[in-house]
């Protein structure tokens, strides 16, 4: 599964000068489509908490944080701030998912949709991962069964590759599951 | 007309679509409405969307997620490959992959047996005929 968001881990100072030899060291996790998008986020946020600019400070790290359990399922809980047409807002958002990329990249997804929000005016303040006990939104709440059972109510017809893909069909599909 | 096939936990289904096109899975957990979480002896587990799966009519006696070793245990206790294989669906899958891979020596061979077949066939129908004539 390639994501499009991926998180890393930056951490920066500010440049040493002779009033103060040893800055306080800054690391960040942060979701961005590459490294350099990373770094110019870093700068970013770190501008608003110090006095501190890309031009008088300097990267020391920056690493990809990957999922380390891809294969089990996880509740995730997003805190986000974003900007919409008429000032800005806060918003906790529940996803489940195997990993937290995947997570964050349907929080992307349905901002876009539901509130026609960009991914750049959108901060994630905080994720975390939440046992199931605490969950608060009902759509993530109704899979914590551990006998669920639904039926496939529609079978999409389609051929196994894009290859065999012909617009006409001779007869009308069958789409009962 | 109601649902017999149900998606849940330790149902055996087909893929349809993509990389793993032709395997049987177990579905192992449901992560959401779209979406499962999805096993087999030889690959990782992984989610799979609904739409690449279609369901089968075995479903075998497993617990949320098993590790890979219960995972194959049950898939022994539960007979699956042998039903997969006795069932017409199976049958048909088996006998699709088979007639692909003949080569033209084989295509030969199967021509000559169809014509004998037909032969047999044949003598046994102008037989009746003579009986009821």
């Amino acid at each position: 599964m390639s994501y499009k968001f991926h998180q890393f881990q930056v951490v920066g100072r500010g440049l040493p000068t002779e009033s103060d030899e040893h800055p306080k060291i800054y690391r960040m996790k942060l979701w961005a489509t590459n490294e350099v998008r990373a770094k110019s986020k870093f700068w970013y946020f770190l501008r608003k908490l110090k006095k501190v600019k890309k031009s008088n400070g300097q990267m020391l790290a920056i690493n990809e944080i990957f999922e380390k359990n891809p294969t089990t399922i996880k509740n995730y809980g997003i805190w986000l701030r974003y900007q919409s047409r008429t000032g800005y807002h806060n918003m906790y958002k529940e996803y489940r998912d195997t990993t937290l990329n995947g997570g964050i990249e349907q929080m992307y997804t349905e901002m876009a949709s539901r509130h026609r929000v960009r991914h750049h005016c959108i901060q994630v303040i905080k994720t975390a991962t939440i046992p199931a006990k605490l969950c608060k939104r009902e759509s993530t709440k109704q899979f914590h069964n551990s006998k669920i059972k639904f039926p496939l109510v529609f079978k999409k017809v389609r051929p196994p590759t894009r290859k065999l893909k012909t617009t006409y069909k001779a007869s009308r599909p069958n789409l009962f599951v | 007309m109601p649902f017999k096939r149900y998606v849940e936990v330790g149902r055996v289904a087909l893929v349809n679509y993509g990389k793993d096109y032709g395997k049987l899975v177990v579905i192992v957990d449901v992560i959401d409405q779209n979406r499962a979480l999805v096993d087999a002896p030889d690959m990782v587990r992984g989610q799979m969307n609904f739409k690449r799966l279609t369901l089968t009519d075995i479903k075998i006696e497993i617990k949320r997620v098993p590790n890979k070793k219960t995972l194959i245990a049950a898939l022994e206790a539960g007979d699956v490959k042998n039903k997969w294989e006795n069932s017409s669906w199976g049958r048909k899958l088996i006998v699709q992959k088979k007639r692909a891979s003949l080569n033209d020596f084989d295509r030969f061979k199967i021509m000559l047996a169809k014509i004998k077949k037909a032969g047999v066939v044949r003598q046994e129908l102008a037989k009746l005929k003579k009986e009821t004539a």
